[in-house]
Parts: structure tokens; C-alpha cells; sequence
């Protein structure tokens, strides 16, 4: 059985991807400086009036506050859409038939692709944080919170790293690929990652407090500044493991299909 | 294990279609242990997906397939781990060097760590990487990405290899290197499955030739057996004027043909004597022979006189893709 394989082969695999970002700084180095050019201007720029409206009087220290959590929301995103990059670079190349000629245990491509995804939304994640504790963040928060904070974006990687695992696959081209996942960077602006949603208009609103972004948003803020969680918690965690389960029965379909050819 | 007297690939009545598109119609082959067995045929006939089929890629719609001794669907683990496979396009990591690659296969077929280091120094040498051996793949010529291709397919030592296409698009010198390639591995006892758009390939390369048409085999045997099947030898005579052309067609008595240039054609089956006779009547007669030229029938007769069509002229399929 090739599943005796499985820590082995995936190990490998993920040895080959951390090299294919270490030799690929262009696509490795975008979800990493992103966020960061992000929180500056956002915090810089409009920071000052939106702060005001967030607490009267805050300033732009209110809205590092507000921001950061959604900010670290916005990176696991970003960080996610290098995976379709990769993972559709991959099919569209002859390497991947190579592997399914071996006698290799099969979802360890994949599970290569998935593991050095969530190291580098890691990296990712400590760079915007400490960028923001440079710049005047401040969390309530004790070590537990800090890690059920951690935790809650660590679900929300794996499961978008899964979902762009299967929009990668069913892209029939690089290019398709870095584009199919675009409608995933809109969603925290549509939610309360840079704006309390009570301040959008009430159609926008409603698909604001429905949608999955929201809830995870407001956990993680909520985990970070040491208050009450309530429902979002939940919420968080039940939109994670839904879209993880989906996605990954998705990619895992594509992966096993049939060639038309 | 498989018996080394046993054929080492057997197909019977293979069928697969690709929706309407027929591929393969009860194709069937045999293919013995320590054998270069070469798959030849025009635009369309289904080679590659042969190929794929073989290399567990695809299942076929019907047909029993074993390979190395395992059925290719019920058994394709352990297909996998008797084969190797060069496709048509470069199955090379990019991003890897070329030492980087052959380690990657080493470490996905299980070799343990030390041994497997020396195997790469000794593959990077035997295929002439060894100082490109630390640069990456994206940088390699067309003939060195083939080369590390082959390499990491050879690194699991595969019983059975199969190669799509080996060297289509390489320039000449690169070919002749692929072909030394591929006979020193008979000598070591593996087989090898190729297909090809070049007959002269098949001709130096294969014990067995397979000619595929329309998703069947419509001849199958040596070179020399196919070439035996069909007409087509001939000496081609060329004379200085008319005058000499009809004193030859006198004394070796043949017709004159009608066409302008001076020349005479002489059926033969390529043996000496016919060659001996013809220039000893041209003596008697006293007729200076200006060119003397021996047409042997080569693959392309064969391909011509088996399907009707001119294996030259033909589309052949380059844009055909094993890996898809």
C-alpha cells in the first residue's frame, strides 16, 4: 500500500514547494509585503478619520486597533491565492504525470502544496503582526487568547488554501488561476475587516453580517482585545470546517478525475 | 517477478475512445523481457494514448493490459513500481536543479538516503550533467533537459520504460546521444517501449517494429521482416546520354522506359548477384555507367505499401501530448 508512504512522500513534497518559493521570490515575497503596504496606507492614509468614526475622538490609534484583526484576515487570504498560482502551475506541467506514473502515496502533491501554503501564510502573519505592534497596536489579550486568535486564522488558511487547491486544479491555465481567486481579496472589504458593518447601507449590510468573513473577523478581534466572543466564535469555526470539507472533496475530485483526453 | 521467458507486455483486444473519437480498436501487442519494442504510426493512430494506458495514465474502455506482470488497473501500484516513463514534453521541474530533480525522484521511490546520493553523481555523469549538475532546470538546452528526462526516469532502475517521442525536437547530435541511451539499457536487460515519428529510429533502435493505423496494428515483426513484405529494392543506373541508355536497356534486355532523363531502373530484392550480372552485360555491351545507386526499401516503403499512404507526406503527430 502506498499509504505507507504518505509522511514520506508528503515531506518531499513539501521540501520541493518551500524550494520553489525560495526560488520564486516574486510569487513568495507578494502575500508577505502586501498586507504590510496595506495596514501602512490604511492606517496612515484614512487612518486618522477613520478612527474618529469608530471611537469619537480615537485617531488613528482606534483604528490600528479595529484594523490589525482584519488586516491578519486579508493576509491569510492573499497568502491562499499563491496556492492556486502554484498548485494549476504544477498540472499544466509534464512533472505532474511523472508523479502519477511512481508508485507514491497520490494526495502527497497536493498535501506538498497545502503544507508550504500555511508555512508561508505563517510568515505571513508574523511580519503583519509585527509591523503592527511597531505602529502602535496593542492587544488585551493573554497568551491563550492570543493562540485561540492564531488558531481561528490557522482554520481559516487551511480552509482557503484548500479551496484555491481546487480552483487551482480546475483552472485550465496559470493565468486563470491567479484570477479565479480575486472574488476571495474582495470579501474582507465587504465585511467588518476595515469598517464596523452598523456603517454600511442596509443591503451591503445584510451581506456583510451573512457572509463568512465577518464572523471570522469579529472573533479574531474580539479573541486579540480580550472581550467576549459570543456566536462569531462559532460562526468561524462552523464557515472553516464547511469550506475545508467542500474544498477539499472539490480538489480531491479534480485531482482523481478522468482526462477528457 | 516475471519470468524472463514470458513477455514482459501483453494487450489484448484494447478499446478507447474519447467520445465519439475512436482511438483504439482491439488493438493487441506482445512485448518480450530485454526487448526495444517501437511503436510507429501516422497522425492520429492512437500511439501516445497506447503509451498512456500502458504508464497507468488512463484506463482503457475495455481490454486486458498487464504489464511487468500486473494488471495496469487492478495492480497499478505495483505497475508503477516496475516502469519508467519519458514523455513527449519535458517532465522536469523547472525550479530544481539538475541534482535537485534526480535527488526528488530518489526520494519518491524510497531509495535510502546514501546510496541514492551516489546513483545521482553516477546518473549526472553517464548523461553528461554532470557540470550543469547544481544549475537549475529552466536554464538547460533543449538536448540536456532530455537527457535529465531521461535520467530520472532510469534513477528507479524500472524494469520496463517507456518513451513517447524521445527525441522529437532535438537537434541531430542529441539524438544520436538519446539513441546510445536507449541501447545501452537493452544491454543491461531492461525493455523499452517506444514510439516515434521517425522511421529510421525505429529501423537502429527496435528488435520488433508495430505499425498502428487507425487504432490497430496492421503489421508487426523485425525491420528486415517488414522490409522483406514489401517491393520496392532497386539499383538506379544513370547514363551520359540517350544513345547509352538504349545500348544498356539492349543488353540487359529491358524495356525503354519513357521518361526523359537517361537512367534505367533494375527490380532486385538487394542481392549481389543481380548486381553482378547487370554491371557484367553493361561491360560486355560496352556502356559507361555515370551513377549507380542501391534503393533498399526502408520503413517509409513499408508504411506506404501497408496503409496507402506516404508516411513522408503525412501529418505526423507532433502536437500529440502524453501528458495531458
Amino acid at each position: 500500500m502506498t499509504s505507507t508512504y504518505a509522511l514520506r512522500d508528503s515531506t518531499t513534497m513539501l521540501r520541493r514547494d518551500l524550494r520553489h518559493l525560495q526560488r520564486y521570490p516574486g510569487l513568495s515575497l507578494f502575500p508577505i509585503l502586501t498586507p504590510v503596504i496595506l495596514l501602512l496606507v490604511f492606517v496612515y492614509v484614512f487612518g486618522g478619520t477613520l478612527g474618529d468614526g469608530i471611537t469619537i475622538g480615537g485617531g488613528r490609534g482606534a483604528y490600528v486597533d479595529f484594523l490589525t484583526p482584519g488586516m491578519l484576515v486579508l493576509t491569510v487570504v492573499g497568502a491562499a491565492q499563491i496556492t492556486a498560482i502554484s498548485v494549476a502551475k504544477d498540472m499544466t506541467e509534464g512533472i505532474i504525470a511523472r508523479f502519477k506514473t511512481m508508485r507514491i502515496w497520490r494526495p502527497a502533491v497536493l498535501a506538498g502544496h497545502v503544507f508550504s501554503s500555511l508555512i508561508l501564510t505563517l510568515i505571513s502573519l508574523a511580519v503583519t503582526i509585527a509591523v503592527a505592534l511597531l505602529i502602535g497596536y496593542h492587544s488585551a489579550a493573554g497568551p491563550l487568547r492570543w493562540l485561540a486568535a492564531v488558531g481561528v486564522l490557522v482554520l481559516l488558511a487551511v480552509a482557503l488554501i484548500w479551496l484555491s487547491v481546487a480552483l487551482g486544479l480546475v483552472a485550465k491555465s496559470v493565468e486563470t488561476a491567479s484570477n479565479l481567486p480575486m472574488f476571495l481579496i474582495l470579501l474582507p472589504f465587504l465585511s467588518s475587516a476595515f469598517v464596523p458593518v452598523a456603517s454600511m447601507p442596509a443591503g451591503l449590510r445584510w451581506f456583510a453580517e451573512n457572509q463568512p468573513f465577518t464572523p471570522i473577523t469579529n472573533a479574531v478581534r474580539s479573541l486579540f482585545a480580550d472581550q467576549h466572543v459570543g456566536s462569531a466564535g462559532v460562526k468561524a469555526i462552523v464557515w472553516c470546517l464547511a469550506i475545508t470539507a467542500a474544498s477539499y472533496l472539490w480538489a480531491s475530485y479534480l485531482y482523481n478525475r478522468r482526462p477528457v483526453r | 517477478m516475471t519470468d524472463p521467458s514470458s513477455p514482459v507486455i501483453t494487450a489484448v483486444d484494447v478499446h478507447m475512445s474519447f467520445g465519439d473519437n475512436v482511438v483504439l480498436d482491439g488493438l493487441e501487442l506482445t512485448v518480450e523481457q530485454g526487448s526495444v519494442f517501437a511503436l510507429l504510426g501516422p497522425n492520429g493512430a492512437g500511439k501516445t494514448t497506447m503509451v498512456r494506458i500502458l504508464a497507468t495514465l488512463l484506463e482503457a474502455d475495455h481490454g486486458t493490459i498487464r504489464v511487468a506482470g500486473h494488471d495496469v488497473v487492478r495492480e497499478a501500484d505495483a505497475v508503477r513500481a516496475a516502469i519508467g516513463v519519458t514523455g513527449q514534453f519535458s517532465a522536469i521541474d523547472d525550479l530544481l536543479t539538475g541534482r535537485e530533480n534526480l535527488a526528488l525522484m530518489a526520494d519518491l521511490h524510497h531509495l535510502p538516503r546514501v546510496p541514492s546520493r551516489a546513483r545521482v553523481d553516477q546518473l549526472l555523469e553517464r548523461f553528461e550533467l554532470a557540470d550543469a549538475a547544481n544549475r537549475i532546470a529552466m536554464t538547460y538546452s533543449g538536448g540536456m533537459r532530455r537527457r535529465l528526462d531521461l535520467a530520472m526516469t532510469l534513477i528507479g532502475a524500472p524494469q520496463v520504460i517507456f518513451l513517447d517521442e524521445p527525441t522529437t525536437g532535438l537537434d541531430p547530435r542529441s539524438r544520436r546521444t538519446v539513441w546510445e541511451i536507449v541501447e545501452s539499457l537493452v544491454g543491461d536487460g531492461t525493455t523499452v517501449f517506444l514510439t516515434t515519428q521517425y522511421l529510421e529510429e525505429a529501423d537502429r533502435l527496435a528488435d520488433r517494429v508495430a505499425i498502428l493505423d487507425q487504432g490497430r496494428l496492421v503489421a508487426e515483426g523485425s525491420a528486415q521482416e517488414l522490409k522483406r513484405r514489401i517491393p520496392g529494392g532497386r539499383i538506379d543506373l544513370h547514363f551520359a546520354d540517350t544513345d547509352a541508355q538504349l545500348v544498356a536497356a539492349d543488353a540487359l534486355g529491358m524495356p525503354v522506359p519513357d521518361h526523359d532523363s537517361p537512367s534505367l531502373q533494375i527490380p532486385t530484392d538487394g542481392n549481389v548477384a543481380t548486381l553482378r550480372r547487370a554491371l557484367r552485360d553493361l561491360d560486355e555491351a560496352r556502356v559507361d555507367v555515370v551513377d549507380l545507386a542501391i534503393h533498399t526499401p526502408d520503413l517509409d516503403d513499408v508504411f506506404f505499401a501497408l496503409t496507402g499512404r506516404d508516411a513522408r507526406a503525412a501529418e505526423w503527430r507532433t502536437g500529440e501530448e502524453l501528458y495531458r
